[in-house]
């Protein structure tokens, strides 16, 4: 947690001083009024939407796992990612632009409540069936939001949710990622219901809980979480599935204990992936999502097979 | 008290429970034994709101189930079924923990701490308190769960075959804890179990269930007869009495 704490100041202080425009902290002891201006318009506001971005969709990643009880459920393995889409899309058809936030929300909540009961009403012998079916279902919705697409010549518009980027954001761009911080604290004052509801559903009864009433707030959360990652960053792959899969190896699966982790890390991974991507071919940069899937692959890869070395 | 009344329930057509009569007191333990598909577990299930009856009605305390608000009811009423997702990886202190959650909503109190000490402490599970649950065996598992039902502190307890996959030891234990928990706290204690003849040993009362309905309910000596039982399982049955325990022979 210290450790995880500490490595997240360092990296986000490097972060602020990285780019094409030389920014130097003596010019900002010497109040330059341009360094400043760089600082508060772009590299901040780049810092704080890598931050909250990734400490958003780990959480969403995390209590996805916990509702629907399989280590490999994630925003991005449930639908949502795409049901979020969806609802982009008909707003843009509906209203002409794609403001409308709350069909959006409406979506992609009510797109993952239905893969939620879907995998409820399944007993899956293998655990590994619930994010397949979860993938299939995601890509259904794609097709479907494809094809409206090209139907109203919007396919243009569909392109940048695609490829997370991090680099054209700016002042004034990214303040609804600030969603992840109330969806947060929400899901710590609800990280025992959530934990008790992961166990299974009598034991959630037991307990004195609604069960399909904690499911839904749950989903809501992810949806919430997830949706305006993926609409103002892209999408971040595998992010939400390995963050919390990482925490849980070393601490257990105790919601409330791991929510601090599981945002720090999170916010750390896409710190990290976003330097390379702004390094590595500097002065231009590269799509964070690249770096996100390569590191994210390989953990996952791992994850697997050390899930297979402990089921026999 | 609970008290069951004229319960129906169907499922796909077919009577899984058909017009349950039954009671259960404080201070009892009472088994419900019979053949597969019997109705068991879904008598359990319906007396403790996991499943919605057709028809009949359950009183807990002279209340209607349905009466109950069910945050109320967790702290009069624990259950305990075999499904439980062992995916999650909890500590078996934090299992027992939840066992407060009717109490505290989550925020443990100092006495939250000690019913929860004492629970681990009368189970003898100091030794594992810290450990994941996943890395425990199926007898020590079964007890964190016991563990975790005896801090919510309830009236009744129900449990769903608590001596499902576990060796001969570990069934006695949890069979000798199940027995204290009636008669040193006072709690009316139902269990679903297969084994007769722990069932015999261990309770005060038996429910023998057949084809959805019950075939009789009365005390050990009233139902582990072998006639009543050659009926229930279509077996031959042979009863015999050992140290004033009744005892059953039917291989």
């Amino acid at each position: 947690m210290k450790w995880l704490f500490f490595s997240l100041c360092l990296l986000s202080l490097g972060s602020l001083f990285v780019g094409v425009s030389q920014l130097s902290v003596i010019s900002l002891i010497e109040l330059d009024s341009d360094a400043w201006d760089l600082l508060i318009t772009s590299r901040l506001p780049r810092l704080l939407a890598i931050l909250l971005a990734g400490a958003g969709l780990s959480i969403a990643g995390l209590v996805m796992q916990q509702i629907s009880q399989n280590k490999f459920a994630a925003p991005s393995t449930s639908g949502t990612i795409e049901c979020a889409m969806l609802g982009y899309m008909l707003s843009l058809l509906l209203f002409g632009n794609g403001d409308a936030l709350w069909l959006i929300f409406l979506t992609a909540i009510i797109g993952t409540l239905v893969f939620v009961k879907l995998i409820q009403s399944i007993q899956f012998k293998n655990a590994i069936f619930v994010p397949l079916i979860g993938i299939i279902f995601g890509n259904i919705i794609q097709s479907l939001v494809t094809f409206i697409a090209y139907k109203f010549d919007a396919l243009q518009n569909l392109s940048n949710w695609s490829l997370a980027n991090f680099s054209n954001i700016l002042q004034g761009d990214f303040e609804l990622l600030y969603i992840a911080i109330p969806c947060a604290i929400i899901t710590y004052l609800y990280a025992n219901q959530i934990s008790a509801v992961g166990i299974g559903k009598s034991f959630a009864t037991n307990l004195g809980l609604k069960y399909g009433q904690i499911v839904t707030i749950g989903v809501i959360l992810v949806s919430m979480m997830a949706a305006t990652v993926v609409m103002i960053v892209g999408e971040l792959p595998f992010l939400g599935l390995i963050v919390p899969n990482i925490i849980a190896y070393y601490q257990g699966d105790n919601l409330k204990k791991n929510l601090p982790n599981t945002a720090l890390l999170g916010a750390c991974v896409v710190l990290v992936c976003d330097l390379i991507s702004r390094i590595i071919i500097f002065p231009y940069e590269l799509p964070v999502s690249m770096f996100i899937s390569i590191i994210g692959g390989l953990v996952f890869i791992v994850l697997l097979l050390k899930r297979e070395a402990n089921d026999r | 008290m609970i008290k069951v009344e004229n319960i129906n329930k169907q499922y796909a057509g077919k009577l899984v429970a058909s017009n349950i009569n039954v009671a259960f007191e404080k201070g009892k333990v009472t088994s419900i034994i019979g053949p597969n598909g019997a109705g068991k577990s879904t008598l359990l299930s319906i007396m403790s709101r996991l499943l919605d009856k057709d028809s009949g009605s359950v009183y807990v305390d002279g209340t209607e189930l349905e009466k109950w608000a069910t945050k109320t009811l967790a702290k009069r009423l624990a259950v305990l079924k075999q499904t439980n997702n062992l995916n999650m990886r909890f500590t078996v202190k934090e299992l027992i923990s939840f066992g407060r959650f009717p109490h505290s909503q989550g925020k443990l109190t100092d006495t939250d701490r000690q019913v929860i000490q004492h629970a681990i402490e009368y189970l003898d599970l100091q030794v594992i308190q810290d450990k994941y649950l996943d890395n425990l065996s199926g007898g020590q598992k079964q007890l964190a769960f016991i563990a975790m039902v005896m801090a919510q502190d309830t009236d009744y307890v129900l449990l769903d075959e608590p001596l499902n996959n576990l060796d001969i030891k570990h069934s006695l234990q949890i069979m000798k804890n199940i027995r204290r928990l009636a008669h040193d706290m006072n709690k009316a204690v139902v269990i679903v179990i297969h084994d007769i003849n722990f069932a015999s040993c261990y309770s005060d009362n038996i429910i023998a269930m057949k084809n959805g309905e019950v075939a009789i309910a009365g005390s050990v000596q009233e139902v582990i007869r072998a006639p009543v039982l050659e009926s229930i399982y279509d077996t031959p049955f042979k009863v015999v009495t050992l140290d004033n325990q009744n005892v059953c022979v039917y291989y």
